[in-house]
Parts: C-alpha cells; sequence; structure tokens
C-alpha cells in the first residue's frame, strides 16, 4: 500500500527525513513511532504530496507519488496533524464542503456519506453547530469525519487521538479496529506509545529522520523466556526452583523458563501457593528505547 | 472547487461586512452633501461630486469615484491577500490539497472568487448610490441650489482628458463630460461600462495580493504588500520624475472609467487601463503559479 525507498527530505540545513524505506502492506494497522520533531510529520506530508521529497521515492497504492499523488489521494482519508475546519461553518457544512472539493465524489450520495461518518466517530447530535464552539476532542473527531467521508481504503493519520479523553481515544481505536477489519488499511503516526501498543500490527521507529525499526508488533513481543511468579511463599518457590530464578523482589519472581505450564506444574507439586504466572514479554517501551536511547520523556509515556 | 470557493465567500461575514462598508462612504458623503447642499465646487474634490445635487440619477458615478482610489482597493487586497495565506493559518489548506484539489485550480477559483467579491462590492455601490441619489440627492432638491454644472476631479492624471464638465442642461436630460445630452439608455449603458472598466481595476491587485498569499502564511502580510504596491504606483503616477514607468503602473488608467462619459466614448485610455490589468494578471498569476505548485506546505 504504501512503500518509499531511500526517502530523504532537507529543509535548509536540516534532514528532517533521511533515507527512509518503509513498507506497509494491505491490511496492515501500521504505527510510525517517533518522539516530537523525529520527522514523522515530514513524511506524512510526503506520502500525500503536500511536502516535495529531496531525494528517494514513494509508492502509495501502486502509484508513484508526487507524480500520479491525484489518482491516489481520492482512496486516502487523511488527518494531518491538527485537524483544521472553517470554524464560523458547522461541522456538517464543513464535511459537505470538503466533500464537494476535488474531483469523484457524487453528490447523490453525499448526504448519506457525511450522515454515516459523523455517526461514526459520534457527532452526530451535534454537527449542527459552529465549529468555533467545538472542544478540542470534538474537533479531532470532527478531522477523523473528514478522513472517512469518502470511504477511503487507506487512512493516513498523524497524531489522531490528541486532544482526545480517555473514552474517547478508546471509541476512536474500537472505530479504527473495525474499519481495518472491513479491509480498510490504516498509517498511524504517534509519539503515544500506549496508543500504538493497543491499535497497531506492525510498527516502524523513526528517530532523528532515520527508520531505526520495522518489524511485526508481534513478533518483536514473542516471549522472553521469563515467567512473573507472584507468590505467598516465595522462599519455597526460590528453593524449589533453586537456579532459575533471575531475581527477586519480596513476593515476586522473574524465572527462566521457556515452559509456563510445566513451571506452574512444578511450582503446585512443591506445595508453593501460586497467585499469579504470566509470560513475561517486552512492553513496547522497551523495544522503542531500545532502538533510539532517547529519553522517556520525550515519549510521552505515562509515568 | 469554483462553487466551493463561492460558497465560503457568502458564507463569510467578512463579505458582507466589507461591502456595506464600501457602500457606507457613498451615504455618508450623500448625506452630508443633502444636509449641507454644498458640494465641492467644479472642478475640485472627487470626480461627478459637483454635479450630484442637479442630478441624483449620476450618484452612482460619484459613489464609484469616491470609493475607487481606497476603499475597493484595500478590500479586494484583503480578500485576495486572505484567499491561499488564510487557509494555510487556518490549516484548511493542506485538506483542500489531500482531497485532492489541484494547486492549480485552487488558485483559479481562488482568483474567480476575488472578482466575484469585487463584482459585487461594485454592484452593490452602485445600485445603492443610485437609490442614494435619487432619494436623498436628486433633482427635487436641485431647485435649492443653483450651482452650477460640476468640472470633474482635477485629481485626474495627465492624460485622461480636461475639464470637461458634466451636470444638468435646461432641457433637464444628463449631459456627457463633452457636454451633448445621453439619453437613459446610453447612461445605463455607460454605467455598465464604467462599472466592468472598475471591476477590472481591481484585478492587477487581486492578482498581486493573491501571488503574495502563496508565498506568505500572513494574509495580512500579503493583503498589506499589495496595498504597498499600489500605494507606491499611485503616487508615481502623479510624479512627472516617474513619467518612463507610468504607462506600466497598475493604477496609471484607474480613472479611464471616466472616459465612458464622455460623448463619443473615449476609447484610447479605456483599452490600455484593459490591457496592462490583463498583463498584471498573467504575469502574477504565473509566479504565483510557479510558487505555489513547487512549494511545500508545511502548514
Amino acid at each position: 500500500m504504501i512503500t518509499t525507498q531511500h526517502l530523504t527530505k532537507r529543509f535548509g540545513h536540516v534532514e528532517a527525513v533521511r533515507d527512509v524505506s518503509i513498507d506497509v502492506r494491505e491490511g496492515d494497522r501500521y504505527g510510525l513511532l517517533g518522539p516530537n520533531g523525529s520527522g514523522k510529520s515530514t513524511l506524512v506530508r510526503m506520502l500525500l504530496g503536500l511536502v516535495y521529497a529531496t531525494s528517494g521515492s514513494i509508492s502509495v497504492l501502486g502509484e508513484p507519488v508526487p507524480r500520479h499523488v491525484s489518482r491516489v489521494l481520492p482512496e486516502i482519508g487523511s488527518v494531518i496533524e491538527e485537524p483544521a475546519a472553517y470554524p464560523h461553518l458547522s461541522g456538517r457544512t464543513n464535511l459537505r464542503l470538503l466533500d464537494a472539493a476535488g474531483p469523484a465524489a457524487s453528490r447523490r450520495t453525499r448526504r448519506r456519506r457525511v450522515d454515516e461518518a459523523l455517526e461514526q466517530v459520534g457527532l452526530a447530535g451535534i454537527d449542527r453547530r459552529p465549529v468555533r464552539a467545538y472542544s478540542l476532542g470534538m474537533r479531532q473527531r470532527l478531522g477523523l469525519a473528514a478522513a472517512l467521508v469518502r470511504r477511503p481504503r487507506l487512512l493516513i493519520l498523524d497524531e489522531p487521538t490528541n486532544g482526545l479523553d480517555p473514552r474517547g481515544i478508546r471509541d476512536i481505536r474500537d472505530l479504527l479496529i473495525g474499519l481495518n477489519a472491513d479491509g480498510t488499511t490504516i498509517f498511524l503516526s504517534s509519539h503515544l506509545l500506549p496508543e500504538v501498543s493497543a491499535l497497531c500490527t506492525r510498527i516502524g521507529v523513526l528517530d532523528s529522520g532515520k527508520l531505526v525499526l520495522q518489524d511485526q508488533l508481534a513478533s518483536l513481543q514473542e516471549p522472553t523466556g521469563r515467567v512473573l511468579v507472584s507468590t505467598d511463599d516465595p522462599e519455597r518457590a526460590v528453593a524449589t526452583l533453586d537456579g532459575l530464578v533471575e531475581r527477586r523482589d519480596g513476593a515476586d519472581l522473574v524465572v527462566r523458563s521457556p515452559d509456563p505450564a510445566a513451571l506452574n506444574a512444578r511450582l503446585v507439586e512443591a506445595g508453593v501457593p501460586v497467585r499469579s504466572l504470566v509470560v513475561q514479554r517486552r512492553s513496547l517501551e522497551e523495544i522503542v528505547l531500545d532502538v533510539t536511547g532517547a529519553g522517556s520523556d520525550q515519549f510521552g509515556v505515562p509515568a | 472547487m469554483i462553487a466551493v470557493e463561492l460558497f465560503k465567500l457568502v458564507r463569510r461575514l467578512r463579505t458582507w461586512v466589507s461591502v456595506a462598508l464600501i457602500c457606507l462612504l457613498p451615504l455618508v458623503v450623500a448625506i452630508f452633501i443633502a444636509v449641507t447642499h454644498i458640494a465641492p465646487a467644479p472642478g475640485s474634490g472627487s470626480a461627478f461630486l459637483s454635479a450630484v445635487l442637479n442630478e441624483g440619477q449620476l450618484y452612482p458615478a460619484a459613489a464609484l469615484a469616491l470609493v475607487l482610489p481606497v476603499f475597493l482597493p484595500v478590500a479586494v487586497a484583503v480578500v485576495a491577500g486572505d484567499s491561499i495565506a488564510g487557509e494555510a493559518s487556518t490549516g484548511t489548506l493542506r485538506y483542500l490539497l489531500a482531497r485532492p484539489v489541484g494547486r492549480t485550480k485552487l488558485l483559479v477559483a481562488k482568483l474567480i472568487a476575488v472578482i466575484t467579491f469585487a463584482v459585487l462590492a461594485v454592484v452593490a455601490v452602485t445600485v445603492t448610490s443610485y437609490a442614494t441619489g435619487v432619494l436623498i440627492l436628486g433633482p427635487s432638491r436641485a431647485a435649492a441650489v443653483g450651482t452650477a454644472p460640476g468640472g470633474i476631479s482635477g485629481s485626474i492624471a495627465p492624460g485622461a482628458g480636461g475639464a470637461p464638465t458634466a451636470g444638468l442642461q435646461p432641457g433637464g436630460a444628463i449631459t456627457s463630460l463633452s457636454g451633448t445630452p445621453l439619453t437613459t439608455l446610453e447612461l445605463i449603458e455607460r454605467v455598465l461600462g464604467a462599472m466592468a472598466f472598475i471591476t477590472v481595476s481591481m484585478l492587477g491587485v487581486a492578482a498581486i495580493a493573491l501571488f503574495l498569499s502563496t508565498i506568505t502564511d500572513s494574509a495580512i502580510g500579503a493583503a498589506m504588500g499589495s496595498l504597498a504596491a499600489l500605494v507606491i504606483s499611485e503616487i508615481l503616477v502623479t510624479l512627472n520624475a516617474a513619467s518612463a514607468v507610468q504607462p506600466y503602473l497598475p493604477t496609471r488608467y484607474w480613472l479611464a472609467w471616466i472616459d465612458f462619459f464622455r460623448q463619443p466614448i473615449f476609447w484610447r485610455d479605456i483599452q490600455r487601463g484593459f490591457a496592462i490589468q490583463a498583463v498584471y494578471v498573467v504575469v502574477f498569476l504565473a509566479a504565483a503559479w510557479a510558487n505555489f505548485a513547487t512549494r511545500d506546505i508545511t502548514t
């Protein structure tokens, strides 16, 4: 759906994007991660033909961009940084206006598509108020509705949940997962790890304009071969498992074991009361910090 | 896309406020003249103004002369300067382009919206000032003052003509600036011609503002820049030392619309006026296109 090859963009002396080759496949929920200023937005703008690359090539939906960008844009819905709308017009009028701009939007189905998009983002009841009176979260939803109104095959979303409350974030996530199940490919950029972790199936990580990692999230989060055991009798557990315990923190143990079921059976057999037993996986935070080495404060990880 | 731009134009309060303000100026002037019965002396003041006490139907011409030098170009510059820069600063530009709206198409649609605004303003001034002239000024009041037929403005650029007079003939028909009577039909034709010419006269400043609007993200900056160009032009037009460049200045033939009120119509400057505006539109639209089509949209 999206491939870039050796994509580079320089603004004056600043290299915003450096030799980036990403690959988003059909059906992906792709998350592009990176701290603020790592080049995510510049990359997104290049995919949409708003910013012209210094070198390298882009292909979106099989067409070269920016040369044939006008062929593919009708099939792409986008949120590009903050949403924007004409503040004196209502949310509905904004959507109608944006749909009327540009080619190939059927007038006959416009009302129905606008209704549907407003419904999808949960703005159905308040769409006649001027956008001026919208909260930040409502504007964000309206921006998403604008991306959905043409029923796109590909969604390119730059920080789509900015300004949303936890409920709004979950609503949008559920919506995106639903759309993806119906065949929409989703490309999302964010600096919020939990958001990407909860939504995406595949990630790319940008650091200072360079792509430092790209893989399936599931394979990045393979079990580490360690199991977290919590017990009321840690002494007996340590004695039973002997050298397998890597770390002990009060009642919590980190145990080296490839097979959690066998470990559990062994503990129960020895009479150790197991309160919980969890297969350890690397968190997205660890994965990202590993490859970027940046301070976690730049990633917006909740404390 | 043109329909979208026109919709945005008419749904914007600013459009109507600025049209109302443009219409207000001739109304205020008319009220002062009607109350005091003091029209500018012939040969001084704005064009046609000295004649309007005698003939209210001429007031649209006087009103157009009043709004032409400042109000109209300022309003046009504000609308044109906002066209791309305003969308850039609110962020709607990137969404329009990602829709996709072709960049060239967007520029043309914006220019057409600006022209529509200029037409709207000129028509509104003409209609309201006709009503003002007939109701507040006009022949019924002419009896109260026995002023001589007025002359046209003394501030007219060299080449626009001498100082012929317009006004009321003894028979009551409106006379042309050349002194021969005009029928009502002729008067309507000539007012329409003047309206068209004045609208076209705004195209130069509109194109300059549109070009600046693609360079900066500040709508006010683009408007001020084009107005600065206009002020320089208006000053150079009156400066003898600048006579070498005067034929190429955007405001050089602005007052040629007055030639529509001569008998017969004096076409030379009118044609030149149309031509110079066309040149400005072509040059600055091309520059705007060259800049906008290759620019990174980072706002």
